[in-house]
């Protein structure tokens, strides 16, 4: 009788039959772990592409057996000719952005753990995340369809630039139905990342414990929900961009082509139309982007440096407020992707003093993590090696950032390896790490049972000093003039560099292999991993409160009631070294 | 009877007698996801409308780019349709007023409600067919999708904020068929909600209205 009336109050009836229960589930928890297996997906087949361009870069005459069947006109004889190179350069930064950064660190974490730390049943709209996860699925099949239609995939770049973005066929190889999926892929995908972020925020608002007030929910709660306040701007913008990039290329409207455009000796019979405006639409969302991808990850690291340094850091409040003051200084920055563009040199000044003004809280957000560590005893695992690996990485690539914030010097630096070496970092890798972060101190959690141990240190390992022999040469191949976007490097000038080149595609390779050890240790401790406590690293917030795994209503029915901020650790006279959220023992000695 | 239909604040069930939590606050635990229903309408309303700044911030960038920005004189219809949305707008008021009277759910209360809520619908059918009407007179002139920058702009404006009525079309023919099946349980909080984004449509269309003739 009590089960029934538990039920009744939930917002949605326990799952029955397979398809409900796995498939198309209204669970956040399989929700989740459905975007983790799509970033997985993603992120596998976006390394493979980055190998193939590697590989390429250092040995363009070498064949690649097998290529040829993936593309006949892009790899004739499974050499890649230059425009597959670009295309492949498409594909890589599309999965990546899209479905693997903004995907795992946030819509998959989040998804799994935001209501749950909150103490919520589920999302609020637990029919609205589900369309999300499974638009987000359309959208990335109809990606992929790019490789397999005649036409391949576009040639555009991640950014799709008008006007060749917009033209059509005539743009090249992939310019035609492959830029159409590739505008209607995202197109989707903002819809499904709208669904997603307004989820989030209700949730948020709404659904947590008595208790849990604002400054009471965990570090990465609040990451997931400045960045779904980020995303639902963000995404609300691109959608509009692409719609109207979709009218250009198949409703004849010149929307960014201008007057007398000639591509392909063919004049294009469009007229007055706005190059620029689609980069200002784009990189209005693009920047913003950039924090969708980090901020997650600066939470989720936290969280876990706090748990292995078992003592609050110097000040969470700060983290909070840094993370807001970064996302809102976001939406000012746009501008700094767009320093040679030919947009007035006035207003590159204008973008360039906030871009330098975000360094100033993620500088804040690095020195307390750094001056929390002083003098932590802290546990070193997998998890919290990454999460120290995270700020390593963030600082790295983020130094990088002071030189590019500059239009004199980005203006030199732009077209050059520099750039790729400074977002890789900063953004990219930062963030994974995040994700791998999240993934050995919540795998427990999640699956109910532990990730080995060894093999994730070994990985940890591997994987960092491999994307510092990938990365950081990156900065100097740039400071030396080495453009980027180039599919070959075979002149006097580029020539001695090529010694350089092959360490980045060895590593590369080696790193990526690497991944391998990753991945099997996922597969292996699902099946034979030690079983999960309900909390193994003793932590304080709400999701080590309830069993490995979770029950599909996340707390039985009961509805937890919280008495302490989230990171109550080194608590003079207490029974432990640590008190749990909703423990009503109290904090003061 | 007509008291199972509308319950604002549900008795706790008995898991919950005797909890921890105080009984105001067991109900505020139990309505949470009604109360994210109107935090999420808003949440949607501010997505909607930052969607509608980008639109409007690429017409006036493109006003500037070419030389080929003209003028557009607007079929009168739309003034028509106007009228149309906005009255709907009342007459959804007079459906909540009726709806939510107290006595809640008081059989002729009910009827009047659904005879407002569907002088609504058929006012938010009037005004869908009036914007495609108005499309047909453009037509009518040679003015297509991709005629000049003006009539592209005409064209996505009007398509987008069409679309986005048709979406609360939908909504509100649920509560119509919600509270016309009194056996369904209904939510007061989906109407609400309903009423609020059908609210912000019609202050959408007057924003969209004034952009239209001011700048095409």
């Amino acid at each position: 009788m009590e089960d029934a009336s538990a039920q009744q109050a939930h917002v949605h009836a326990p799952p029955e039959g397979f398809l409900r229960k796995y498939v198309f589930s209204l669970d956040h928890k399989v929700i989740g772990k459905q975007y983790y297996a799509l970033g997985l997906l993603a992120v596998c087949m976006g390394m493979v592409l980055s190998w193939l361009m590697r590989f390429h870069l250092v040995w363009p005459t070498a064949r690649i057996p097998g290529l040829e069947l993936l593309s006949k006109a892009g790899a004739p004889g499974g050499i890649i000719t230059p425009e597959y190179y670009l295309s492949l350069l498409t594909m890589h930064g599309t999965l990546m952005v899209f479905f693997v950064l903004t995907n795992a660190p946030f819509a998959a974490f989040g998804n799994y753990f935001l209501p749950i730390q909150i103490g919520a049943e589920d999302m609020a709209f637990p029919r609205f995340n589900m369309m999300s996860f499974w638009t987000t699925l359309v959208a990335f099949l109809v990606l992929i369809l790019a490789f397999v239609i005649p036409d391949g995939p576009p040639i555009s770049g991640w950014t799709s630039y008008a006007p060749l973005s917009a033209v059509g066929k005539d743009a090249g190889p992939g310019m035609g139905w492959g830029m159409n999926l590739w505008a209607i892929s995202i197109a989707i995908f903002c819809i499904g990342s709208l669904l997603g972020a307004l989820n989030f925020i209700s949730t948020t608002l709404d659904l947590r414990a008595k208790g849990m007030t604002l400054m009471r929910m965990p570090i990465c709660t609040w990451a997931w929900f400045i960045t779904s306040c980020i995303a639902l701007l963000a995404f609300a913008v691109l959608l509009p961009a692409c719609i109207l990039l979709i009218l250009d290329r198949t409703a004849g409207t010149s929307f960014f082509i201008p007057s007398g455009l000639v591509v392909s000796d063919r004049l294009q019979p469009h007229s007055g139309g706005s190059p620029l405006l689609w980069q200002h639409l784009f990189w209005f969302f693009g920047h913003p982007e950039v924090y969708i991808a980090i901020l997650p990850s600066m939470g989720i690291v936290s969280h876990i440096l706090i748990n292995s340094m078992r003592k609050p850091l110097l000040s969470a409040r700060v983290i909070i407020y840094s993370m807001m003051s970064i996302g809102f200084l976001s939406w000012m920055v746009w501008g700094h992707h767009m320093f040679v563009s030919g947009m007035n040199p006035f207003s590159s000044l204008l973008f360039s003093f906030p871009t330098l003004t975000i360094t100033i809280p993620a500088t804040i957000m690095t020195l307390i993590w750094l001056g929390s560590l002083y003098g932590a005893n802290i546990r070193i695992n997998s998890a919290s090696l990454f999460a120290l690996g995270f700020i390593s990485m963030f600082v790295s690539g983020g130094v990088s950032g002071f030189f590019l914030a500059q239009p004199s010097i980005d203006i030199v630096l732009h077209a050059t390896y520099f750039v790729v070496g400074h977002f890789h970092m900063v953004m990219g890798v930062a963030s994974i790490f995040g994700v791998f972060a999240g993934t050995y101190f919540w795998f427990g959690k999640m699956t109910g049972r532990m990730m080995n141990e060894t093999l994730g240190q070994l990985h940890f390992w591997l994987t960092f000093i491999g994307t510092y022999c990938i990365f950081m040469p990156f900065h100097y191949l740039g400071l030396v003039g080495n453009i980027r976007r180039y599919s070959a490097f075979v002149n006097d000038f580029t020539g001695p560099l090529m010694p350089l080149h092959k360490f980045i595609t060895i590593a590369a390779l080696g790193t990526g292999a690497a991944q391998l050890v990753f991945i099997f240790n996922l597969i292996y401790s699902r099946y034979k991993g030690a079983p999960a406590p309900e909390n193994p690293w003793n932590g304080t917030t709400l999701e080590w409160s309830i069993p490995s795994p979770p029950p599909w209503n996340n707390f039985g029915g009961k509805h937890p009631v919280i008495y302490h901020d989230p990171y109550q650790y080194d608590v003079k006279g207490s029974k432990g070294d640590y008190i749990m959220q909703d423990s009503p023992e109290p904090s003061a000695g | 009877m007509s008291s199972t239909i509308y319950q604002p604040v549900r008795t706790p069930p008995p898991a919950l007698r005797g909890s921890l939590l105080p009984a105001a606050r067991v109900a505020k635990v139990l309505s949470g996801a009604e109360g994210a229903l109107q935090s999420g309408i808003w949440v949607g309303i501010f997505a909607i409308t930052m969607s509608f700044a980008a639109f409007t911030s690429a017409l006036f960038v493109r006003q500037g780019s070419g030389a080929d920005w003209t003028h557009i004189a607007l079929p009168p219809v739309l003034y028509a349709n106007t009228l149309a949305l906005l009255l709907s707008s009342a007459t959804l008021q007079m459906a909540r007023r009726a709806v939510t009277a107290v006595p809640p759910f008081e059989p002729r209360a009910v009827r009047m409600g659904l005879g407002w809520l569907m002088a609504t619908l058929a006012l938010g059918f009037i005004f869908v067919a009036g914007q495609f009407e108005a499309w047909r007179q453009l037509a009518a002139q040679g003015l297509y999708l991709a005629t000049n920058p003006n009539s592209s702009f005409y064209y996505v404006l009007t398509a987008m904020h069409g679309l986005h009525v048709l979406a609360g079309i939908v909504a509100l023919a649920l509560v119509v068929g919600r509270i016309a099946a009194s056996r369904a349980a209904f939510r007061k909080s989906t109407f609400e909600a309903t009423a609020t984004y059908w609210h912000f449509m019609g202050v959408l269309w007057l924003y969209l209205l004034l952009v239209l003739r001011t700048k095409l």
